[in-house]
């Protein structure tokens, strides 16, 4: 019985990658895909104002009330600006630093730089916000005890706190896979560039940038897609600034429909994001 | 490469700026849980261990966290095995569609946590009628299952296929294939991507908080509801520093593993 099956399996490649798919396969797509479709359906549905009942009738109401009213557009551009800037700031600090550790520092030390790197994504997601949090206290906060000797004064919880707090957290997904890509960088590429007579600036700018290039596009799709979603950093920091996180979950219990299709506005960002990055060869480093 | 040395001074500095920026907050934790005053103005006026005795004897943390370890081991483990079979698939394997399935195992961490957390909330309360303990687990694992897959995969796609081929030429079936050659060669792998699904899930809040039954507080919960309440502000603290510290033991390990492989 069971050799007359591997006999069956070594000759049926495809039943054998088969089998092995099935079961996370089919997880994937009856749990996740199906969530995702379900949310997809309530947003077309309608809701019962009073008793907060999802009434399985098709209208487009929610999404003509999220793109006609003002101040929800306000909020998508808003969370798209943070997350952006989000985006770039982590770039602008992971690029040097990625750099640095794959190609300057002593291959020996690397292992530790990598490690330093490393260990906050360990550390607690709500425990750096926490951070972040005392260092922002508008009064008796650390930066406030920082700056005040220059006449500074501490930003307070606002979108600034939001911005730094979310680039403090996805940083080292920016870092690391720029550092893998740069890390993989043949010397010989570099040298070879250096022999045809370009300076060190001109080799970094057109050597290293481009082939490294899909690794901070891989980098950018977490640090995006994490701002664009987080609501509880922006609580936390934010004091009375708000993204789209946060119109979702304040909707989320009492209007359904209304709040998913909110939630569909980062999905769908996010969809143009990765297919718009598809040809980039990014999505194999993430 | 060979770079000036104001170039280098310039990159040194970077380093040196983004460490603080990355450490300079997480040690600033781990002294406020030791501030005598209940705000944590800075700079501290005076010392206690007041705060850390009083979250030892908390009942309501060692709930939490024993629950978070109970929910991240049930995560691990279907992700362990979900995530190596996808892995084994996909790596080894050619077939039709193989980029968009690869795609749909990112996609969970790819999409807004929020997005996940009220889709599968949508599910769970009309199919189950409830939120429980085990919902928690199918979320977290549905999102667990990517670095498992990510770590498994990139091994498989490293050792190739020739040792398993040489071991089936020799006369091992595949059962004792997979036992004898291809685990060995996978184990570290398993245990890395183990190890940071466990990690991830421990600290998950946005899909725990969409996901959780009534009463079913996990210790990032217990902290985001604690965190606006002036009297627990000193505990939350002590909390929060001793994640801190606790957070070097499985970057101890996970770094032990990859010398091993070298």
């Amino acid at each position: 019985m069971i050799k007359s099956a591997q006999h069956f399996l070594n000759r049926h490649v495809k039943t054998r990658a088969a089998l092995l798919l099935s079961l996370p396969l089919g997880w994937m797509i009856v749990i996740y895909l199906g969530a995702l479709f379900a949310l997809f359906l309530t947003s077309i549905w309608k809701i019962d104002t009073f008793t907060s009942d999802v009434i399985r009738e098709f209208t487009l109401e929610n999404f003509t009330d999220v793109f006609t009213d003002r101040a929800y557009f306000n909020v998508s551009i808003r969370t798209l600006m943070v997350a952006i800037s989000v985006t770039l700031i982590c770039a602008v600090i992971a690029i040097p630093m990625a750099f640095y550790m794959a190609r300057i520092a002593k291959p020996s030390n690397r292992p530790i730089l990598v490690a330093l790197v490393l260990t906050p994504l360990w550390a607690s997601y709500l425990v750096k916000v926490y951070a972040w949090r005392t260092m922002f206290y508008p009064e008796s906060g650390f930066l406030q005890w920082l700056i005040s000797p220059v006449g500074g004064k501490s930003p307070g919880f606002g979108m600034v706190a939001v911005i730094i707090g979310l680039t403090y957290l996805w940083l080292p997904y920016m870092v690391l896979p720029i550092y893998a890509g740069m890390e993989k960088l043949p010397n010989s590429v570099v040298d070879a560039s250096a022999d045809l007579g370009a300076k060190p600036g001109r080799t970094f700018r057109e050597v290293v940038m481009p082939i490294t290039w899909p690794t901070i596009i891989a980098g950018s799709v977490f640090t995006f897609s994490l701002s664009m979603g987080d609501y509880i950093t922006v609580q936390i920091l934010g004091g009375t600034f708000q993204m789209l996180g946060n119109v979702v979950y304040q909707n989320f219990s009492l209007n359904l429909p209304f709040a998913a299709a909110v939630s569909l506005i980062p999905v769908i960002i996010m969809m143009i994001y990765l297919a718009g990055i598809r040809k980039t060869g990014a999505l194999d480093n993430l | 490469m060979r770079l000036s040395r104001t170039a280098k001074i310039t990159l040194r500095t970077v380093m040196f700026a983004g460490f603080t920026f990355i450490y300079l907050p997480l040690v600033l934790v781990v002294i406020n849980s030791f501030n005598k005053n209940k705000s944590f103005a800075w700079p501290p006026t005076g010392f206690t261990t007041e705060w850390w005795t009083r979250a030892a004897e908390n009942v309501g943390i060692r709930e939490a966290i024993t629950r978070s370890a109970l929910v991240a081991l049930f995560a691990t483990a279907i992700a362990l095995v979900l995530g190596s079979l996808a892995a084994a698939a996909i790596a080894r394997y050619d077939f039709f569609g193989r980029d968009s399935i690869s795609l749909l195992f990112v996609l969970p961490i790819a999409l807004p946590g929020i997005v996940t957390g009220i889709a599968l909330n949508n599910v769970f309360t009309n199919f189950f009628g409830k939120l429980t303990f085990f919902t928690i687990v199918i979320g977290h694992a549905t999102f667990c299952i990517v670095v498992v897959f990510n770590n498994v995969a990139a091994r498989y796609r490293r050792i190739g296929s020739n040792l398993q081929e040489a071991s089936m030429d020799l006369g091992a079936d595949r059962i004792t294939t997979f036992r004898l050659v291809t685990f060995p060669l996978i184990r570290n792998a398993l245990i890395a991507g183990g190890l940071l699904a466990f990690g991830l899930s421990f600290d998950e809040i946005i899909v725990t908080t969409f996901t959780a039954g009534a009463g079913q507080t996990t210790l990032p919960i217990w902290i985001f509801q604690n965190l606006f309440r002036p009297n627990q502000a000193p505990i939350v603290n002590v909390v929060a520093a001793a994640l801190v510290v606790i957070s070097i033991i499985p970057i101890y390990l996970s770094q032990r593993l990859t010398q091993e492989k070298e």
